[in-house]
């Protein structure tokens, strides 16, 4: 059951050095209760996307062309911004990149988990409180440390106290735009399986947003890879990691330098993304790919399903 | 595709901006500034065309029509022949503003010239070495902060006595510790970053890095911080003029006009608004020019 | 002290790096000693706070050491005076993290290039034919593309002012190349380029790295050695064979355990880390791992451990190493 699903989004950003087309018509689904991790590099549109889920896409440069964002058969696109504040925080939360901004400097971490409690439910400060001690046990801080403030927290720590407050009003979904990659390895598997754990507990959905292919397949259930604007694979962890067909998704395999495999070079994928700017009508990814033919060049290849729940954008990997 | 020289070899150069080149094509885009911009550069073109009829004509236009005076048309009031109309010793007002010019600008800009090197100095070397030297030259920075830069003016300019040199050095030295304040947090701010390790790990020594990595770096909220003074500057001036320690008459400088005009206000009214309408302008043009300066320089600021 | 042999270029002798700071001293490079041959690549690895950066540039000079030796090429550089270590530095050159942050913005792709080699005198600036063909050699040598050479850093990506960076480093022929994270800002296709573009260099050139990372993955596929920091100290050094398969320090094993693996067939079996990485300031006797390490016995708390040699050439600081094989 799908219970977020987007179509066709297309956003541009207008800038001073002409249209930036971020979102190129991404279609998505997060199942209820799974992991959709979302793979792409830097400018490929990952938190673009994450932005227009959550409504704080820039109102001055950034503009959706077309698309809607269904969420429990509500188009989020179209709704007010009170509406999308209601559902912000209570249904959808995010976690952003950088604990180290995304926490108020003079306020307590106690009070910045009840700000969000009260923000959604009726209640009042002393149980909003309650519920802030609850979280921190949850993510694995000492109750006593709520009258603490974020600079006494090392980075980890914080990252913890930012999940706790995503979490406090037990939102359906989870945003995670690189959560740990501001983090040392051993931090980031402590904070990635406390966030598991909590998963399964509360039954959030969660779209995990990261580069890093290892976090990926240690805790998703479904991948959508994201290049230059647009999906160009999509399916479980299984599907895209043991038999992909997208030769970037094969590129990016074996650009990266594996800890259980022994290869004396790295075949990097020739080339650089995209210019965002401009208008193409073939492939995105052809001229970095080694199998382009003149069809790739001229036509634009469609998402399509290669085996049950596979999709594959491209015209030689049917 | 522009072909591009460089020494020797030919090579097939893309079209390259510096930031600079950036920071000029986003302040062209904001109007207002441009015409601020505009504004100040025709007083300049103004005032350098005064300067260069007086040498030619051997102050023959001066003498006639800005400091010669006719009693018959005292305190006439704008007419045709006298746009402006005319002051209380009948001179037009339009001749006596536009000599002005210079007085007002040049006092204004190398004033702020003479700040900015004694604040540079002053400013990259407390940000530089940082520790005891910047002790010692903030503090003191900080004694001259604390005087109000109007009453340190009269104070030099009355001690000194009036004329050029002094009432320069009067309107340059407060603003010096504004200046230094600035250019040392700039220059501190550039010199941890990583490409000034690059290059002292290729053994750059001290001056070369600040000359080359530093200061092109720091420039940009020097250059504001400047372009607003001036203005600052200009206003010091018309005040101690209006106080009659400024340029001494029948020097046409604006405060000074103004100051004779303040008798005469319920009788001729253009007499002390047109000067005045001047210098606000004039500041105003330099502010929004400076304002523009900033956007453009610092474009992360405005997002 | 180790013994030399013809083939070490350079030799680390206990190098101390202390900072005062307000809160009392900080151990930041804390008695290291190491040997790295000619040609090889020793791989530092650690997390933020272990002190692998302060290491690189303390090596170099860009942080004045507290105590300790630098031997390269038989002469101690930290005996050197001024103009000495300006000399010394057309050898020895370092290629930076961010390559956002290290080219100044306001230099051409050309004037970056050229700076060092006219900073070190190698040529005169009115010898501009030759000082422009040795750029563009340069460029090629990068593979920056040759009509990039007016271009300024913020007109280039990540990889390219990367390679900006490299080459600047390289323009002054040196032995030795001390990588500070060189590829952890760059996507992971760049970043393939830009480790390839290296190991092709060192092949060419016969370059000596200290490669510095976080990314034991990327070190594993570049070192001939390796050798894991954990607050200021060495904790582990080896092949990247014995490291990889013989892990004997418990801080090893924790950061070997923790990398997320891209199979999803392979579920990671953690060891759990207690507790998270503090900064070495006032650091009192005893391991400094010990207070997450769930191996901890009474006296690794009292006293440090020194390096011991387990089989040739892997070294352990732990008391426990006889249990943990």
């Amino acid at each position: 059951m799908s219970f977020l699903s987007i179509d066709n989004l297309k956003v541009d950003y207008v800038t001073d050095d002409g249209i930036v087309h971020a979102l190129n018509g991404v279609s998505l689904e997060l199942v209820q209760g799974e992991t959709l991790g979302l793979v792409g590099e830097t400018g490929a549109g990952k938190t673009t996307m994450a932005k227009c889920i959550m409504g704080i896409l820039p109102k001055r440069t950034g503009k959706i062309r077309s698309g809607e964002i269904t969420f429990e058969e509500k188009n989020l696109l179209k709704c007010s911004e009170k509406e999308l504040q209601s559902i912000r925080g209570a249904q959808i939360a995010m976690i952003f990149q950088d604990p180290m901004t995304s926490l108020n400097p003079v306020l307590t971490v106690g009070e910045q988990i009840a700000e969000a409690v009260e923000n959604h439910e009726r209640c009042g400060k002393a149980r909003a409180m309650e519920r802030a001690e609850e979280m921190l046990e949850l993510v694995g801080i000492p109750a006593e440390r709520v009258h603490e403030y974020p600079h006494q927290f090392s980075g980890g720590m914080k990252q913890r106290v930012v999940i706790a407050i995503a979490l406090a009003c037990n939102p359906k979904m989870l945003i995670a735009d690189e959560p740990t990659t501001a983090l040392d390895v051993t931090i980031q598997a402590q904070v990635l399986e406390m966030m598991q754990s909590l998963k399964r507990q509360l039954n959030t959905s969660m779209l995990l947003i990261t580069h890093d292919l290892g976090v990926v397949a240690q805790n998703c259930d479904r991948v959508a890879v994201i290049y230059a604007g647009e999906i160009v694979e999509y399916g479980t962890v299984m599907d895209v990691f043991k038999r992909m067909k997208h030769p970037y998704t094969q590129g990016l395999f074996s650009s990266i330098p594996q800890i259980n495999a022994d290869v004396k070079r790295l075949n990097s994928i020739p080339g650089l993304m995209l210019d965002p700017t401009l208008d193409v009508e073939g492939c995105r990814f052809c001229d970095r790919c080694k199998y382009a033919t003149e069809e790739c060049r001229i036509n634009h290849p469609e998402l399509v399903e290669i085996e049950s729940g596979h999709s594959v954008r491209c015209f030689q990997k049917k | 595709m522009n072909e591009k020289q460089t020494g020797n070899i030919v090579t097939n150069g893309i079209n390259s901006r510096s930031l600079w080149a950036e920071a000029w094509l986003r302040f062209k885009r904001n109007r207002v500034a441009v015409a601020g911009l505009i504004f100040v550069a025709f007083l300049i073109v103004v005032s350098i065309a005064t300067l260069v009829l007086d040498l030619v004509t051997s102050n023959e236009i001066y003498n006639a029509y800005v400091v010669k005076q006719n009693l018959s048309l005292k305190l006439a009031p704008p007419s045709a022949e006298h746009v402006f109309g005319c002051d209380e010793y009948g001179r037009d007002i339009l001749f006596r503003l536009i000599w002005g010019t210079r007085y007002s600008l040049f006092i204004g800009v190398v004033s702020i010239a003479i700040a900015l090197v004694g604040g540079g100095i002053l400013g990259s070397i407390a940000g530089f070495y940082g520790g005891k030297v910047d002790q010692m030259i903030m503090r003191v920075m900080d004694v001259f902060l604390s005087i109000p830069s109007m009453v340190m003016a009269i104070a030099i300019v009355s001690a000194l006595g009036t004329g050029m040199t002094n009432l320069l050095f009067s309107i340059a030295v407060p603003q010096i510790p504004r200046l230094a304040r600035i250019v040392r947090a700039s220059v501190m701010s550039v010199k941890d970053r990583e490409f000034v390790e690059a290059a002292r790990s290729v053994g750059a020594g001290d001056f070369e890095i600040i000359l080359k990595y530093i200061i092109p770096n720091a420039l940009s909220p020097i250059i504001v911080q400047a372009s607003l003074s001036v203005g600052a500057a200009i206003l010091s001036i018309a005040g101690l003029s209006f106080l009659g320690i400024g340029v001494q008459p029948p020097a046409p400088e604006w405060g000074s006009i103004l100051n004779a005009a303040r008798t005469y206000m319920r009788d001729a009214w253009h007499i002390s608004v047109i000067p005045g309408l001047m210098i606000m302008i004039t500041v105003l043009s330099l502010n929004v020019a400076g304002d523009g300066l900033r956007d453009a320089l610092d474009p992360k600021l405005k997002n | 002290m180790s013994l030399t042999n013809n083939d070490t270029l350079l030799q680390v002798n206990n190098l101390k790096k202390y900072f005062p700071t307000p809160h009392g001293l900080l151990y930041a490079v804390d008695n290291v000693s190491f040997n790295i041959n000619k040609g090889d690549t020793l791989g530092v690895v650690g997390e933020s706070g272990c002190g692998k950066s302060t290491l690189g540039r303390s090596i170099l000079r860009l942080h004045e050491p507290t105590a300790g030796e630098v031997i390269f090429e038989g002469k101690n550089i930290l005996s050197l005076n001024h103009a000495q270590m300006k000399h010394m530095r057309k050898d020895m050159q370092l290629i930076f993290q961010d390559p956002y942050e290290s080219l100044n913005p306001r230099m051409t792709v050309s004037q970056a290039i050229q700076a060092p080699m006219l900073i070190q005198g190698m040529y005169k600036s009115k010898d501009k034919a030759a000082l422009e063909k040795r750029t563009l050699e340069m460029m090629d040598m990068v593979g920056l593309a040759r009509r990039l050479v007016n271009s300024y850093p913020h007109e280039l990506d990540g990889g390219r002012r990367q390679r900006i960076g490299i080459a600047r480093a390289l323009a002054l022929k040196p032995k030795f190349i001390v990588c500070d994270e060189p590829v952890s800002a760059l996507d992971v296709s760049i970043q393939a380029q830009v480790l390839n573009l290296l190991q092709d260099l060192q092949e060419q050139l016969g370059l000596t790295y200290m490669f510095i990372t976080h990314d034991l993955s990327v070190v594993k596929h570049l070192s001939t050695q390796i050798m894991v920091m954990y607050l200021g100290q060495t904790v582990e050094i080896g092949s990247p064979d014995q490291l990889f398969h013989n892990p004997c320090h418990p801080y090893t094993k924790a950061l070997l355990s923790a990398i997320p693996i891209p199979d999803p067939e392979i579920k990671m079996e953690r060891i759990q880390l207690k507790g998270e990485i503090t900064s070495p300031i006032n650091v009192g006797p005893g391991c400094r791992f010990a207070k997450r390490c769930v191996y901890a016995k009474p006296e690794c708390h009292e006293r440090s451990c020194e390096m011991t040699e387990v089989e040739s050439g892997h070294k352990v600081a732990c008391f426990m190493v006889k249990d943990m094989m």
